[in-house]
């Protein structure tokens, strides 16, 4: 399944957010990938992710194929909308 | 393919810094933060086992990694995602299964397939625009060499391990690397980067070995083992020659050797030009065993005696003893002849690890030579002690390097006769009335030249430097490389300011650095009025020989038409004409190349 995220804490996703993002993905047999522009990485690299980079204010696309994925989109969701759990 | 040599050769084209033609075996060598990297290459049936050695080292990694974040007091606890990050990327497929591929497909050895794959990081991080994410790199860095540390299970194969000698190929070359380096075992250096004055091309001079620099990608393009001939003379680099390149550049390099040695006969008698102006032609060096070679190339004394490398090579500060027995040796050997030692000059590209010099952005332009002497006396005060107390043994001659201002030179001499003083309340011999000279070689120091001149016994030019100021160009950074112009108009005119206000004040004038070994430059120099030159000791004879056919009046009269010329171009042009008509067997042997 496909859906797009918005980013929207003060940082955009740097180390410590592609951390939670990769802790995520690991908890999931499904495969995750991320899409920005034309380019997409696997979900569970942190580096591909950092490499996406991604600012505050930039939409990107998640991409979850296999096992409980649509569980596996809600929790990507909340954590981007609770802004990887920082204040700003 | 029937004949696969011939179709592996392929040529570069580089910047040659010291001139020889080698034919030889690379050896690929890389330095990380904590170690030299070496590549190999492994055997089909060790890959396996090689794979293992590095999943073992990503595993310990894990492990110390997972321990320091145990340890993390709760203060602080907050911050262990960043351990959590670093875990994370000792598994990302960028780092880890991407050097195991490079370990397969490329059969080499794990440090180097790490170094690779940081390599491939390092420019996908280098593209992003965000400045915060980019930085990101360093954290990468900091985790690939704890994995390269852990790595150490096998110990890697150490130069001194070869039996054969090797062309090391390398991305850049800094001191401390080289002197880790079994010197006896290195026939050549060829490197990414570099320029005419960089370490790599002092030090390959100082040991009389080929080197070319700034060749960009030729560590890519290079295999541990590969066959390659080295031309330092031209900049060429063949790899994988085939049968008839080798049997080409063999039977060049025996008519180099053959004209070398028939000049070198006449090297021992004095250069003088054809109207009878006798020139002091005196040599640099570095390493105390070079001093035999200086005297059989029949240098007039030694102008340069550069003082890094002793401070380099030692585990931690050289002892003032130790620094007295080479000065003293040295002194010893070349007496009555001159000995110029030059004061410490590390900093910019010459780094010392010991010395805990902070990482700069500008090492060029930094804390370094006598500004580091000066905010350091101590370390001064033992090189001043050493010095003066050799010059009891010899002829010596005291220099400071990279003076700016009268300032620096008030200061120095302010802490050499605290030195003085101190000896001599120890009744310790030293020569009391050494001379002492500065370089030029900061482009303010040529401005108040005048000045400067009355308060120092000589002046010895620094080319090197001096261009690399005045035009504003890193003489380490390949991409510029091109600007490093002797010939600049704005090079030659500061030159002659110098060796004029020399010459008002009385004092001696000399010139060191790359412009006194080129055989283009001689005839320039001697124009402007430079009656002694210090080079590279391996130079000597052909430049005595180009003096021997030159004449003073005629290279003055040259000089005015050079002064009327505009553009760097527009010099090499007229002075390449000059010396094709006034020498013409340079040209046939190639020494006045581009």
């Amino acid at each position: 399944m496909i859906k797009k995220l918005m980013i929207n804490n003060n940082l955009g996703i740097h180390a410590r957010a592609a951390a939670k993002i990769v802790e995520l993905a690991n908890r999931y047999k499904a495969h995750l990938y991320l899409k920005k522009d034309d380019k997409e990485v696997d979900g569970s690299n942190i580096l591909s992710i950092l490499t996406l980079s991604c600012p505050k204010g930039t939409e990107i696309q998640a991409r979850i194929v296999g096992e409980n994925s649509e569980r596996f989109m809600k929790e990507l969701s909340e954590l981007f909308e609770k802004k990887f759990g920082e204040t700003r | 393919m029937t004949d696969k040599n011939f179709s592996d050769q392929k040529v570069l084209r580089g910047i040659p810094v010291s001139p020889g033609i080698i034919i030889g075996k690379a050896r690929l060598v890389d330095r990380s933060r904590v170690k030299i990297l070496y590549q190999y290459l492994i055997s089909d049936d060790q890959l396996s086992q090689e794979v293992e050695r590095f999943k073992h080292a990503i595993k310990t990694t894990e492990e110390q990694l997972a321990t320091l974040k145990n340890r993390m007091p709760d203060k602080i606890n907050k911050h262990s995602f960043i351990i959590d990050s670093c875990l994370m990327m000792l598994k990302d497929s960028m780092l880890n299964d991407s050097t195991i591929k490079k370990i397969l497909n490329e059969k080499i050895n794990a440090e180097w397939a790490l170094k690779k794959s940081l390599d491939e990081i390092r420019e996908v991080f280098s593209q992003i625009d965000d400045e915060y994410i980019s930085n990101r790199i360093n954290d990468v860095e900091n985790v690939i060499e704890k994995v390269l540390r852990n790595l150490s299970g096998k110990e890697q194969e150490s130069l001194a391990e070869i039996n054969q000698r090797v062309i090391i190929v390398a991305h850049d070359l800094s001191p401390a690397d080289t002197t880790e380096l079994n010197i006896n075992m290195v026939m050549g250096f060829i490197t990414n980067v570099g320029g005419q004055t960089s370490h790599t091309a002092i030090m390959a001079q100082a040991l009389e070995i080929p080197a070319v620099v700034g060749l960009q990608s030729v560590t890519d393009l290079v295999k541990d083992g590969d066959l390659l001939i080295v031309d330092g003379k031209t900049g060429r680099i063949i790899i994988n020659p085939d049968d008839s390149a080798i049997i080409d550049y063999q039977e060049r390099h025996l008519q180099r050797e053959k004209y070398r040695s028939s000049i070198a006969r006449k090297s021992h008698l004095p250069a003088t030009t054809l109207d009878g102006h006798r020139i002091a032609i005196k040599a640099n060096m570095e390493f105390v065993e070079e001093v035999t070679a200086v005297k059989n190339h029949g240098a007039d004394g030694i102008g340069l005696f550069r003082t890094e490398f002793l401070y380099l090579r030692s585990k931690g500060l050289p002892s003032e003893e130790e620094l007295y027995q080479d000065y003293r040796e040295v002194a010893e050997f070349i007496s009555p002849l001159e000995l110029t030692i030059r004061t410490l000059d590390l900093g910019g590209d010459k780094f010392a690890s010991e010395l805990e010099i902070s990482k700069e952005m500008n090492p060029a332009l930094g804390l370094r030579a006598i500004r580091f002497c000066l905010k350091e006396p101590e370390i001064f005060k033992s090189q001043l002690r050493a010095i003066l107390r050799a010059s009891a043994h010899g002829n010596v001659q005291l220099m400071f390097p990279m003076i700016s201002g009268l300032q620096e030179i008030l200061d120095a001499k302010e802490i050499l006769s605290q030195v003085k003083d101190e000896l001599d309340s120890k009744n310790t011999n030293y020569d009391q009335n050494i001379k002492t000279g500065i370089m030029i070689e900061v482009p303010s120091a040529v401005t108040m030249a005048e000045v400067l001149a009355r308060h120092v016994d000589f002046f010895s030019i620094g080319t090197n430097d001096l261009i690399q100021y005045a035009l504003a160009i890193d003489r380490i950074n390949e991409q510029v490389a091109y600007m490093y112009q002797p010939f600049h108009p704005a090079i030659l005119r500061m030159i002659k300011h110098v060796v004029d206000s020399a010459k008002e004040a009385g004092i001696g004038v000399s010139l060191c650095g790359e412009m006194a070994g080129d055989p283009l430059c001689v005839s320039i120099l001697l124009g402007l009025g430079i009656e002694e030159l210090s080079l590279n000791s391996r130079a000597i004879p052909l430049i005595k020989k180009i003096i021997r056919s030159i004449s003073i009046e005629e290279a003055r009269m040259d000089f005015r038409n050079i002064n009327r010329l505009n553009t760097a171009n527009e010099v090499r042009a007229y002075i390449q004409d000059r010396m094709k008509a006034l020498v013409p067997e340079l040209q046939e042997k190639g020494y006045l190349d581009i």
